[in-house]
C-alpha cells in the first residue's frame, strides 16, 4: 500500500462505561472506497465521527497525510460528512446549502457560482438550486447533502449510513451511482453501513466491525469467500456450519456428518476443532448419490422458498440439523420438493475452515 | 460539542449568575429576615448583619435571629384561616376549571385538524391579556348595578339586586376566569396525543363509546390532568390581584395576609414568615412540577 | 368513529370560549359608552378615549410601563436564550439547579418573588425605582423565555449544528447562522411574551417600585380599588387591542416561517 490517506493508530473512545471504539487500528488508501460494515451500536458510526471531529479519542491517534489531526477543529479538518439525516439547512434553499460550505471558505461570487452550477450538473440537480428542502424528494435530498460535501473537495468524505433513508428500489440505484462517481471524482469515500450488501455493492474494501474492534478487512469478494471467523461468515450473508476436528493428514475433517475432504486448514493444528463453513449456493443437490470425489450428505427436504431466479431449500440431516441450499432455476434445472431424498454435495475447496 | 471556548462558558454563566443573584439569593435574605425582628429603622428589621464588625459581628448577628415569627404564625388563628382559606380557594377552582376545562379541551381535540390552531390560538390570546384587565372587567359585571344583575332582573329570576362583589363567589369567578387558559391547555395537549386508533381499537374490541372515554382517553389524560392542576393550584394559593378587587374582608387570602404585613403593618419579618411557610407548603408541588416538565420535555423529541 | 364536530363538542368549545371572550368584550363595548353612569349604555361615544389624552398620570404611567417593558423583554430574551441553550447540554454541574431556577419561577406566587426581589434591594442597598422593576421583570420573564426556547431547541436536528461546523462553520458562527434561524420563531414569540407579562404585572412592581415609577397596572390598581371608571374602560381597551393584535399577527407571521409549527403548537400549548 501507497502512504495512507488517513490512518487510526490505536484509536479508542468510551462512552461512560461503554467502549465504542476498542485500540482499533486501520489505514485507509487514496482514491479508495472503504466501508465500515456491522451491526448497530458496533462502534462504525463513533469511528467517522472522530474522523469528522466531532468527538475526541481518548487514547491513539488520528494522522490525516501522515499528520496527527488531533488538535485540529472539525470546522478546519479536510474532511466531509455526509449526514444520515442529510441535515440540510432547512431555511435555506439548495444552491445557499450547497454554497455553504465555500461561503466559510470566503471563495468569490463567481468561484461560488461556477462550482455550485457544476454540482447541479453533477448530481442531476438542475432546475432545483431555488426551491428548499421540504420541496424534495428523498432522493433528491439525498443527492443535494452529497454535493453540499463533495463541493468542497474533501481529502476524504465520510458518509454515514448515506442511503438508509431510501426506498429500497431508489438505494438499488443509488449504489451504482455512487461508486461510479466515487471513481470519477476519485476522493476517498469512507462509508459506514450495517447493510452488507451496500458494502459489497460499493465498496473496494470492507472492514468489518463488531464490538469496537476490526474483525476482518479484505476486498468484498474475499471477505464473503474467506471469512475468517464464524461470526463474519454469518454476518455476510447466509452460511451453513459444521462442526467437527481435524485428522491428522490436516486433508479430513472428521464431523458427526461422516468425514469431510478439505483443500486448506487454514493452519489449523491435526486435531484441533474447527468449524466448515460452506455457503448455501456452494452445494449442490441430487437424488442419486454423487462421485466420492466431491464430499456430500444425504438428507430429506423439508421446506422450498421460491424465489423466482433461484430457489431455497431447507434440508434436513439425520442427525436432525438442517442445511440451507440455494439452487438456480434456470434451464434444465432439477427441482425438488418437500419430502424428497437429496444429495447435498461439494468441491472440497467450496468449503472453508475456520478456526474461530 | 466537546470543545468548549471560554466565550460559550461565558454565555452559559450569565443566565446562571443572573438567576442566583436575582431568585435564589433573594429567597435566603426572605428566609434570614424570618428569623428577625421588627424595628423602627431603615431597614424595618433587626439584626443587621454588620460586615465591617467581623466574627464579633456574626456572632451578634446569629444570636439575634430567633423563631418568634414562626411562633406568631402558629398562635394567631389569622394566619391559620388564611392559609386554610387559599388553600381551599385554590383547590376548589381548580376542581371547579377541571370540570369547565375537560369539555373544552376534548372538544378542541376532536375538531378537525385544519381548525385546531385557531382554536388554540383562541384559547391563549386571553392569557396575554392583562390578568388585572380580566379581573377588573367582572367587577364591571358584578357589581351592584352591573350588567349581571341587571340581565338577571329583566328574566325575572331574582327581583332585587344581588351583592355579587366582596364575596367568595365572586373570587372564584374572578380565579376560574383568569386560570381557565393553563387549564385548558395542558388537557388539550394531552387529549390530542392520544392516538385515535385507540379509540377504534376500544370500538372493535366490543366496548361502547362511553366507556371508551373512562376506560381509554381519560386515564391517557392524566398528565395533562396533573399538569393544568398545579398549573393552576400552586399560583391561586398565593394569589393577590383576584381577592383583593373581588373579595370581601372577612378572611383574606394569604397573599393578601402578606401584603397587608408587608405594606399596611411594614412588619417585614412577618411578612416574610408567611412567604417561607407558604414556599414550604407549595415546595412538594413545585417540584413535582418541575418532575413533569422534565418529563414532558424529553417526550416530545 | 368519525373526527369531527359533534353536539357536544361544539357546545362546549362554543360556551368555553364565550366565556372566555364575554367579560372582556362587554369591557370594550362600555368604552365607547357615552354615558357617565358606567351601567346605562347612553350610545356611542369616543369622549373617554379624549379623556386619556389630558390624563397626565395615566400617559405618564403608561410610557413607564413601555420602556420598561422594552428593556426587560430584550433582556429576559438574550438571558432566557443563553439559558436555553446551556439547558441544551445535558451534563453540566449545578444543572439540576439551575433548571430548578428556571422552572419555579413559572409557578411561584408572585407574592413571594415581588417580597424576595424587594429584600434583596434593600439589602444591598439599590434606591428602588424604574430599574429595580426592570431588574425584577427581566428575571422572571426570562425563565418563560428559556423555556419556549428550550422547547424550540429539541426540535432542532444536532446534526444539521454539525453539518456547519464539518462544512468549515466555526462554532460561534454556527450559532449565529444555523442554530438562531431556526429558533427565531420561538424567540420573538418569548420577547412577545416578555413583553406582554411585563406590561401586565401588578404584584412584583406593587413591592419593586419607588417613588416616581408607577407602572400602568400599579395605576389602573389603584383606580380600580375606587370602582369602575369609563376612562380605566377605555384605557383597558387600548391595552387589550394592543397585546391582541400583536399576537395574532406574531403567530401569523411564525407560522409562515415555522418549520414544524404542529409541534411548537403542542409545545406552547404544555408550556404556557
Amino acid at each position: 500500500m501507497r502512504r495512507p490517506l488517513v490512518r487510526f493508530e490505536g484509536v479508542s473512545k468510551r462512552f461512560g462505561g461503554v467502549t465504542a471504539v476498542d485500540r482499533l487500528t486501520l489505514d485507509i488508501a487514496p482514491n479508495e472506497f472503504f466501508a465500515l460494515l456491522g451491526p448497530s451500536g458496533c462502534g462504525k458510526t463513533t469511528l467517522l465521527r472522530m474522523l469528522a471531529g466531532f468527538e475526541t479519542p481518548d487514547e491513539g491517534r488520528i494522522l490525516l497525510d501522515g499528520e496527527d489531526i488531533a488538535a485540529t477543529p472539525p470546522h478546519q479538518r479536510p474532511v466531509n460528512m455526509m449526514f444520515q439525516s442529510y441535515a440540510l439547512f432547512p431555511h435555506l434553499s439548495v444552491e445557499s446549502n450547497i454554497a455553504f460550505g465555500l461561503r466559510q471558505e470566503k471563495q468569490s461570487k463567481d468561484e461560488i457560482a461556477t462550482r455550485v452550477a457544476a454540482m447541479l450538473v453533477l448530481l442531476h440537480l438542475e432546475g432545483l438550486g431555488r426551491r428548499k428542502p421540504d420541496q424534495l424528494s428523498g432522493g433528491q435530498r439525498q443527492r443535494v447533502a452529497l454535493a453540499r460535501s463533495l463541493v468542497k473537495r474533501p481529502r476524504v468524505l465520510l458518509l454515514d449510513e448515506p442511503l438508509a433513508a431510501l426506498d429500497k428500489k431508489l438505494r438499488g440505484q443509488t449504489q451504482f451511482e455512487l461508486a461510479e462517481l466515487q471513481r470519477k471524482l476519485g476522493t476517498s469515500f469512507v462509508i459506514v453501513t450495517h447493510d452488507q450488501d451496500e458494502a459489497m455493492i460499493m465498496a473496494s474494501r470492507i472492514g468489518v466491525m463488531n464490538h469496537g474492534k476490526l474483525i476482518q478487512i479484505g476486498a468484498p469478494a474475499d471477505v464473503y469467500e474467506r471469512p475468517e471467523s464464524r461470526w463474519v461468515a454469518g454476518f455476510i450473508g447466509d452460511v451453513n456450519l459444521i462442526e467437527g476436528g481435524l485428522e491428522k493428514s490436516r486433508k479430513i475433517i472428521d464431523t458427526a456428518h461422516g468425514q469431510f475432504r478439505i483443500d486448506n486448514a487454514a493452519g489449523a493444528m491435526a486435531g484441533e476443532r474447527v468449524w466448515l463453513a460452506l455457503r448455501p449456493e456452494r452445494l449442490s443437490l441430487a437424488t442419486k448419490r454423487p462421485s466420492a470425489r466431491n464430499n456430500s450428505i444425504v438428507g430429506t427436504v423439508h421446506d422450498v422458498a421460491f424465489l423466482g431466479d433461484t430457489s431455497i431449500y431447507h434440508v434436513r440431516l439425520a442427525s436432525g440439523s438442517r442445511l440451507i441450499v440455494s439452487a438456480s432455476n434456470g434451464g434444465q434445472a432439477a427441482r425438488f420438493s418437500a419430502g424428497d431424498k437429496v444429495w447435498a454435495s461439494w468441491t472440497p475447496d467450496a468449503a472453508v475452515v475456520l478456526r474461530r | 460539542m466537546s470543545d468548549r471556548s471560554w466565550t460559550t462558558r461565558l454565555l452559559i454563566l450569565a443566565p446562571y449568575l443572573w438567576l442566583v443573584a436575582l431568585f435564589l439569593v433573594p429567597f435566603l435574605i426572605v428566609f434570614k429576615i424570618s428569623l428577625s425582628q421588627t424595628a423602627l429603622a431603615q431597614p424595618p428589621y433587626l439584626p443587621v448583619f454588620d460586615v465591617s464588625a467581623g466574627l464579633s459581628g456574626a456572632v451578634d448577628f446569629l444570636g439575634g435571629l430567633s423563631a418568634d415569627n414562626y411562633r406568631l404564625l402558629g398562635s394567631d388563628t389569622i394566619y391559620i384561616f388564611s392559609y386554610l382559606k387559599s388553600l381551599q380557594i385554590a383547590a376548589v377552582s381548580t376542581a371547579i376549571m377541571l370540570v369547565i376545562g375537560y369539555p373544552v379541551a376534548y372538544g378542541m381535540s376532536r375538531a378537525r385538524r385544519a381548525w385546531q390552531p385557531l382554536l388554540v390560538m383562541l384559547i391563549i390570546l386571553p392569557f396575554w391579556t392583562s390578568f388585572l384587565i380580566r379581573i377588573y372587567a367582572w367587577i364591571n359585571i358584578l357589581q351592584r348595578d352591573g350588567l349581571l344583575n341587571q340581565v338577571l332582573m329583566a328574566l325575572g329570576i331574582i327581583d332585587e339586586p344581588v351583592a355579587w362583589l366582596a364575596s367568595d363567589t365572586a373570587i372564584y369567578i374572578g380565579i376560574v376566569y383568569s386560570y381557565l387558559p393553563f387549564m385548558v391547555l395542558p388537557l388539550y395537549a394531552a387529549l390530542e396525543k392520544i392516538d385515535y386508533t385507540l379509540l377504534e381499537a376500544a370500538a372493535d374490541l366490543g366496548c361502547p363509546r362511553w366507556k371508551s372515554f373512562w376506560l381509554v382517553t381519560f386515564p391517557l389524560s392524566f398528565p395533562g390532568i396533573a399538569a393544568g392542576f398545579l398549573l393552576c393550584f400552586i399560583p391561586i394559593v398565593g394569589e393577590f390581584v383576584a381577592p383583593d378587587l373581588l373579595g370581601g374582608s372577612e378572611t383574606l387570602m394569604i397573599g393578601q395576609t402578606l401584603w397587608t404585613e408587608f405594606f399596611s403593618n411594614k412588619d417585614w419579618p412577618a411578612a416574610s414568615a408567611i412567604a417561607v411557610v407558604l414556599l414550604t407548603l407549595l415546595l412538594a408541588p413545585i417540584l413535582f412540577y418541575e418532575r413533569l416538565q422534565q418529563r414532558a420535555l424529553t417526550e416530545n423529541r | 368513529m368519525k373526527r369531527g364536530l359533534s353536539t357536544f363538542n361544539v357546545v362546549a368549545v362554543a360556551l368555553g370560549l364565550a366565556f372566555l371572550y364575554l367579560p372582556i368584550t362587554i369591557l370594550m363595548l362600555y368604552s365607547f359608552n357615552a354615558s357617565h353612569l358606567v351601567t346605562v349604555w347612553g350610545g356611542w361615544s369616543l369622549q373617554w378615549y379624549g379623556e386619556l389624552l389630558h390624563d397626565q398620570a395615566l400617559l405618564e404611567a403608561a410610557w413607564v410601563s413601555l420602556r420598561i417593558g422594552l428593556i426587560s423583554a430584550t433582556a429576559a430574551t438574550i438571558l432566557g436564550t443563553l439559558g436555553a441553550l446551556a439547558l441544551r447540554n445535558k451534563r453540566f454541574r449545578g444543572r439540576l439547579l439551575f433548571s430548578g431556577m428556571v422552572y419555579a419561577p413559572l409557578v411561584m406566587p408572585e407574592v413571594i418573588t415581588g417580597l424576595s426581589l424587594l429584600l434583596l434591594f434593600v439589602a444591598v442597598g439599590i434606591d428602588r425605582g424604574f430599574w429595580t422593576i426592570a431588574l425584577a421583570h427581566t428575571t422572571l420573564t426570562m425563565c418563560f423565555v428559556t423555556v419556549i426556547v428550550q422547547s424550540r431547541l429539541l426540535t432542532v436536528d444536532r446534526s444539521l449544528e454539525e453539518a456547519a461546523v464539518d462544512l468549515g462553520c466555526p462554532p460561534w458562527k454556527t450559532l449565529l447562522t444555523v442554530t438562531l434561524p431556526l429558533i427565531a420563531p420561538a424567540i420573538v414569540a418569548g420577547w412577545m411574551l416578555a413583553f406582554s407579562l411585563s406590561l401586565d404585572d401588578l404584584v412584583i412592581a406593587s413591592f419593586t417600585t419607588g417613588p416616581g415609577a408607577t407602572t400602568l397596572p400599579l395605576r389602573i390598581y389603584s383606580e380600580a380599588r375606587l370602582g369602575v371608571k369609563p376612562e380605566i374602560n377605555a384605557i383597558c381597551t387600548i391595552v387589550v387591542a394592543v397585546v391582541a393584535l400583536a399576537t395574532v399577527a406574531a403567530s401569523l407571521a411564525a407560522k409562515r416561517t415555522s418549520l414544524e409549527d404542529e409541534h411548537e403548537r403542542d409545545a406552547l400549548a404544555a408550556q404556557v
